[in-house]
């Protein structure tokens, strides 16, 4: 720290001594052999004639020699401000682990020191964007750097990384980007940034205190380790050495006017003919490099492929693994010449492209009968409204007002590929708008309430709508929590208000306005026809429940939308002019598809459980109905408001040919409620998930001769998909593929229906469709030996103790035989592969406090365990189970094994 | 100990002829290829045990133990202190399991030093001195457990300024010096069992039992901690282990346990039915318990250097630390390492302490 002590001048430092006191430092994560210094000719403008300048760099150099093997190319890494090479430290490493030399060998690694920043040369000039892009080509020129480079940014790193890839197309081989931006014309400044760049705040924020150092750092999710906070720190002690943090940030162009504008025009404009693989590893928390950046940078590099790390910030290097994902990617994106060039950069869809492709003769456009019926005057679609009464139209109105709404949004300036938003509960309504959206080719993303504000507003984040069509509710929600996109209002605003509300919900149009547009454009004569959008374009975004982690959006394509409505088509049977009762969201969207009446019953839709038996009736009673759709929560209280139903709705019941629960598995005892309910229905259970729906179905009559086994017996696969199970190693591994009876391990699908990938989320889309050809659905089960699938747990579920892999079905089935216990839950506790089993058991009557089970029940729990195998470490009671928002029946695993981990390791345990 | 089926193999890790087969002999004079073990600490519950199985394994076995003990082998009185008794001891032997330690949640640190840090050094001298090739030091868990809270962990390496209390400490650093004296021609290995207990246990079983007797034992934090113990004849068992498969144990320390995670409370109510005394039914505080743990230690320290209290105080920091805070260990290593599994379930163990008491 000597030489450092005595920089409190701004005379331009000799490296030297900047870079021994580094050296003198054991950074954590850095290897003391990375860390080189280099004299560099400068050609910068900025500089004399003549004049050098030191850098200093991370080099892994001798790493890659020492795994004998030729590097596949160089990642150029640039950090942003105010960070410096240390940011870079886990890509030096991971490019010579075992993994990558396993995927096609060694990557060299630089990452540098910008000139003033970490420990290079603190040269007394103000270097602007132009500069330090010359500078970086300068140093590659100098270095000899040759052969493929992976230009790698951050930050305002980004746009100086993509300066110099524009400039050096010949050897650019792909581009790694991380919350950075590029900062456009037209594009304003974030708040943060705008702040920063105040002349009260700027020079007291980033030179005089130490503050932007410390807010910066202060980002990361989790906090920084001391230690590695010291190490950001290491460089920027003094005021003298913090001149390039404060002149970078002046550098940033606010206005044309500023003398750097130019340069960030250029290298915005000319990325958008970079035609290599590019991949975004994005932290959407930051509060300055936010998702819109990443949203500008799509439009610009539309081949990239992204990964948003959910909860992580603008650090993401440190909140996340962000080197294993990097070489994977690059393994798959830049083969070798041995290997066989795979760089297909569109293809999110390796799991089922041969399936799909086998039926490309087959599809027919969701659209197809709303077409067929332009002049059919009965009844395409019928919402229940509250306190009675209905609203209805006819497939002739239903195909008319499709086609207007389709036209008005289109002049609005809605584009085939644009993402809207649709925040409109079930009904005619959201049915008129999905059908508006599928005929232009744009794409709908459906996130619905029952995700809580908080994840609704993550899932539509993530999704980056370029419209958000919503209620006036949702609109206020749009505007509270700055979600994304041009807003549409779904209804007209009436009374005194409405000329307030407008403007203060910053509302664009309207959906009648909209569609009164249409309606004049196609009544004056204009032209209004529609190019129907390729099947394998994206039709829609849809999301998971949230109930395993933040919600996923995962992508469909008309293609496998249409697969979707043809295989609940064929395995129900549901010819056109069925009639249905839609109480179940995701098959609400099917209804006219599938050229079935569709009825909307009254109901909270963010509440299923608020569906009642009288409501279900009433809407069934409508339209006739010999069809329902439910959610298992919504049949729980119909079954509980039986006694409603009137003589007439129980006859109207009695109608009900098919009753169809999806969402979560249904118990017999429920089952056999319903039956009582709806005497004449055949009662089906489907099996399947956001991702892939249906994929098995079992009736009641199946459920009863499955009896008890290990797990839910959920059927056999529907019409058009496959089953098979990935037997699970002991260090929680999954391998291939098998249809061997009674091997438990995670269960795989492949379907044309399956989604295409999921959205932005790179990582976990690989994951999905590792075991070539099939889905992973994260689910663990077996099939028997007559073929049927049996569901076991989750695999996040799965106990790894020293005696194998266990699921936990089984035990708690086990268990919940026992007297005194409601609901049970069996986790595991401590590191992979040696997990003691914990029971949590929900008694009757429920216990006030949660703590150890008294010893008669324990005795008797763990003897019912035992018996299936799977020996307990202790039995815990707890008031109520933890379930998921959406069915409120998905009891919560993860978050019990924490809160068990807690409890058993003797710590405050709180409520899980 | 003779019911305890064992149920493995032999292995030719152990003594210097292979082939060797332990299982003949018996009586107090050596066959000829029979291995000769000296057990120290033997009148101690697990000492006692491990010489028993070694006896009904056919090795030669001489023990070493303050008190005089009636046994079926060769038994010597004496501290292994005294460089003689060591020397004594070890004269004409192969091997050395060593269990000699002083146990004790309080006393006074000298104590420790002389018989567990001295003493181990002293033997290890003679045994080196005598030119035997094998040494077992007998270790615990609590060398490597800083008061934090142990989950499915590894072993650990053991950290003399880290352990709590004197036990530990002092094992600590005597299993640092027996593990750095070991070598292809002299070979140690530390072997470390959690928590024994069994039929005639003083240490944890006779204590639990008198505590719950006289009402002065309450659960910590509703003694929900999860702690994995070791039944006496498994701890045996793996220490004999030890010995068979030096070749791959030596060098290391081993963790041995049941292997069966339990909450300390429904642990401690077992045993308390097992010997048919009431189980506590009162909580209090992890944190309330450890600090006035410190403050009884040190009063109950102080009163005894007067001689004013004979017996252990009620409740020390470390004992309120390892009934509060979770310790269980990942056993896939040890297991594989002396490829041994625990014979005698936690509930069978409880079946037999049981039968101890009703006699």
């Amino acid at each position: 720290m000597v030489a450092v002590a005595s920089e409190q001048t701004a005379v331009p430092q000799p490296v030297s001594a900047a870079v021994s006191a580094a050296v003198s430092q054991p950074w954590p994560g850095v290897e003391a052999h990375w860390r080189q210094v280099r004299s560099v000719p400068s050609t910068a403008s900025v500089d004399p004639e003549g004049a050098s300048r030191q850098w200093h760099y991370l080099d892994n150099e001798a790493d890659v020699l020492a795994t004998g093997l030729e590097p596949r190319g160089t990642l150029l890494c640039v950090h942003g401000n105010p960070t410096w090479s240390y940011l870079w430290r886990t890509l030096l490493a991971g490019a010579t682990s075992p993994e990558t030399l396993a995927t096609g060998g060694p990557w060299r690694v630089i990452a540098v020191d910008q000139l003033d920043m970490g420990f290079s040369e603190r040269t007394g000039t103000f270097r602007r964007l132009e500069d330090r892009i010359t500078d970086l080509s300068d140093f590659t020129a100098e270095l000899g750097l040759s052969g493929p480079v992976v230009s790698v940014g951050h930050d305002w790193g980004g746009l100086i990384s993509l300066g110099w890839a524009a400039r050096h197309k010949d050897q650019l081989a792909a581009v790694v980007l991380t919350n950075t931006a590029v900062h456009p014309a037209g594009f304003a400044l974030p708040p943060a940034l705008t702040l920063a760049l105040h002349p009260a705040v700027h020079k007291w924020g980033t030179t005089t205190s130490s503050a932007f150092l410390r807010i910066t750092h202060g980002l990361a999710q989790p906090t920084l380790a001391n230690e590695v906070r010291d190490a950001f720190m290491a460089p920027y002690q003094t005021i003298a050495r913090r001149a390039g943090v404060g002149n970078f940030v002046a550098d940033i162009p606010a206005t044309p006017a500023h003398p750097s504008w130019a340069a960030l025009d250029a290298v915005s404009t000319d990325i958008s003919a970079l035609d290599v693989p590019a991949l975004m590893l994005w932290g959407p928390k930051d509060p300055v490099f936010s998702d819109r950046y990443l949203r500008d940078l799509l439009t610009r590099l539309p081949q990239a492929q992204v990964h948003r790390f959910e909860g992580a910030s603008h650090l993401v290097q440190e909140d996340r693994d962000i080197a294993t994902p990097a070489f994977a990617w690059l393994a798959d994106h830049l083969a070798g010449s041995d290997a066989d060039a795979t760089a297909d950069l569109t293809a999110g869809t390796p799991a089922s492209a041969a399936a799909a492709s086998a039926d490309v003769g087959a599809y027919v456009s969701m659209l197809a009968e709303v077409d067929a019926r332009r002049s059919d005057a009965s009844t395409a679609v019928v919402d229940m409204l509250p306190g009675g009464g209905t609203r209805a139209l006819t497939w002739a109105q239903l195909s008319r007002d499709v086609d207007d709404l389709a036209a008005g949004l289109r002049e609005f300036g809605v584009k085939a590929g644009d993402r809207v938003n649709l925040l409109v509960p079930p009904g005619i309504n959201l049915t008129t708008l999905i059908y508006a959206c599928l005929r232009l080719g744009a794409v709908i993303v459906v996130a619905d309430a029952g995700l809580g504000t908080k994840g609704l507003g993550r899932a539509i984040k993530g999704a980056g709508p370029d419209f958000l069509i919503g209620i006036e509710r949702a609109l206020a929600g749009a505007r509270l929590y700055n979600w994304p996109g041009i807003r549409i209002a779904a209804e007209d605003f009436t009374g005194s208000t409405a000329a307030v509300k407008k403007p203060l919900l910053n509302v664009a149009a309207t959906v009648p306005q909209l569609m009164a547009n249409g309606r004049v454009t196609r009544l004056a004569g204009y032209p209004t026809a529609f190019t129907a959008p390729e099947p394998d374009a994206d039709a829609a975004v849809l999301f998971t429940s949230g109930s395993t982690g933040p919600a996923k959006g995962v992508v469909y394509t008309h293609r496998r939308l249409a697969a979707m409505r043809d295989t609940l088509k064929e395995s129900y049977n549901l010819a056109a002019g069925t009639a249905l009762v839609a109480g179940f969201a995701p098959f609400a969207l099917l209804g006219p598809a599938l050229g079935a009446t569709t009825v909307t019953p009254d109901m909270d839709v963010t509440s299923p459980r608020t569906l009642t038996a009288k409501a279900l009736a009433e809407a069934a009673a409508a339209i006739n109905a010999t069809v329902v759709f439910a959610s298992p929560a919504a049949l729980v209280n119909v079954v509980a408001t039986a006694d409603e139903l009137s003589p007439e709705l129980k006859k109207v019941m009695a109608g009900v040919e098919l009753l169809l629960s999806a969402g979560a598995p249904l118990g017999h005892t429920l089952l056999t409620k319903v039956q009582d309910l709806a005497v004449n229905a055949a009662l089906h259970t489907p099996y399947g998930m956001t991702e892939a729906l249906p994929i098995t179905d079992i009736d009641l009559p199946g459920i009863l001769a499955a009896g008890v086994g290990n797990g839910v017996c959920v059927g056999t696969a529907v019409d058009g998909a496959t089953v098979s199970i990935a037997p699970i190693t002991a260090a929680g591994l999954v391998l291939e593929s098998t249809t061997a009876a009674n091997v438990t391990g995670e269960i795989l699908v492949s379907a044309p229906h399956v989604k295409d990938r999921y959205d932005r989320l790179w990582i976990t889309e690989q994951h999905s469709v590792s075991i070539p050809g099939w889905h992973r659905t994260g689910d663990v089960g077996h099939l028997d030996t007559e073929g049927r699938l049996w569901v076991e747990g989750r695999m996040e579920h799965i106990l790894t103790t020293s005696a194998g892999v266990k699921t936990p079905v089984a035990p708690e089935q086990a268990i919940e035989t026992v007297a005194g216990v409601a609901r049970a839950a069996v986790v595991g506790v401590g590191p992979m592969g040696t997990q003691a089993a914990v029971a949590i058991i929900e008694t009757i009557p429920a216990v006030k406090r949660p703590g150890l089970a008294p010893a008669a029940l324990a005795a008797a729990v763990r003897a019912a365990s035992l018996s299936v195998d799977l020996p307990l470490a202790a039995v815990l009671t707890l008031d109520a189970m933890p379930t998921d928002v959406r069915h409120n029946s998905k009891i919560d695993r993860a978050k019990l094994s924490r809160w068990a981990a807690r409890m058993l390791a003797g710590e405050k345990a709180g409520q899980p | 100990m003779s019911t305890e089926g064992s149920g493995l193999g032999s292995d030719s890790g152990f003594g210097s002829t292979p082939g060797a087969d332990p299982g003949s002999g018996s009586g107090s004079t050596a066959g000829a290829g029979q291995r000769k073990v000296l057990v120290t600490g033997t009148s101690g519950m697990l000492g006692r045990a491990v010489a028993q199985l070694l006896h009904d394994r056919g090795y030669f076995v001489r023990s070493l133990q303050r008190r005089p003990v009636q046994a079926p082998w060769e038994s010597l009185q004496g501290s292994i202190v005294d460089p003689d008794v060591a020397a004594h001891a070890v004269a004409g032997m192969d091997a050395v399991v060593h269990l000699a330690a002083k146990v004790s949640f309080t006393g006074e640190w000298t104590d420790f030093v002389s018989t567990n840090i001295v003493g181990t050094r002293q033997l290890i001298s003679a045994s080196q001195h005598e030119g035997l090739r094998d040494f077992v030091f007998v270790s615990s868990p609590s060398v490597a457990h800083f008061g934090a809270s142990i989950v499915g962990a590894p072993a650990g390496t053991a950290n003399p300024d880290l352990a709590r209390g004197h036990y530990a400490r002092s094992k600590a650093a005597a299993e640092e010096i027996a593990l750095s004296e070991d070598s292809p021609e002299f070979r140690v290995t530390a072997i470390r069992p959690h928590v024994v207990w069994g039929p005639g246990d003083t240490q944890l079983v006779e204590r639990v039992v008198e505590r719950a007797r006289a009402g002065r034992l309450p659960l910590l934090d509703g003694g929900r901690a999860l702690i994995d113990t070791t039944y006496v004849g498994n701890a045996a068992e793996a220490i004999v282990r030890g010995l068979e498969r030096m070749d791959q144990a030596h060098g290391q320390a081993l963790v041995v346990t049941n292997g069966e995670p339990r909450a300390v409370g429904e642990l401690i109510a077992g045993i308390c039915a097992a010997a048919g005394v009431k189980a506590p039914s009162y909580s209090v505080p992890g944190w309330l318990a450890r600090g006035a743990g410190s403050v009884i230690e040190k009063a109950w320290t102080a009163a005894g250097s007067r001689g004013w209290v004979q017996d252990e105080p009620p409740m020390t920091r470390f004992l309120a630390e390892q009934l509060s805070t979770a310790h269980w260990f990942d056993q896939r290593h040890t297991q594989a390492v002396l490829d041994w599994t625990p014979s005698v379930s936690l509930d069978e163990g409880l079946a037999r302490l049981a039968k101890h008491y009703r006699g």
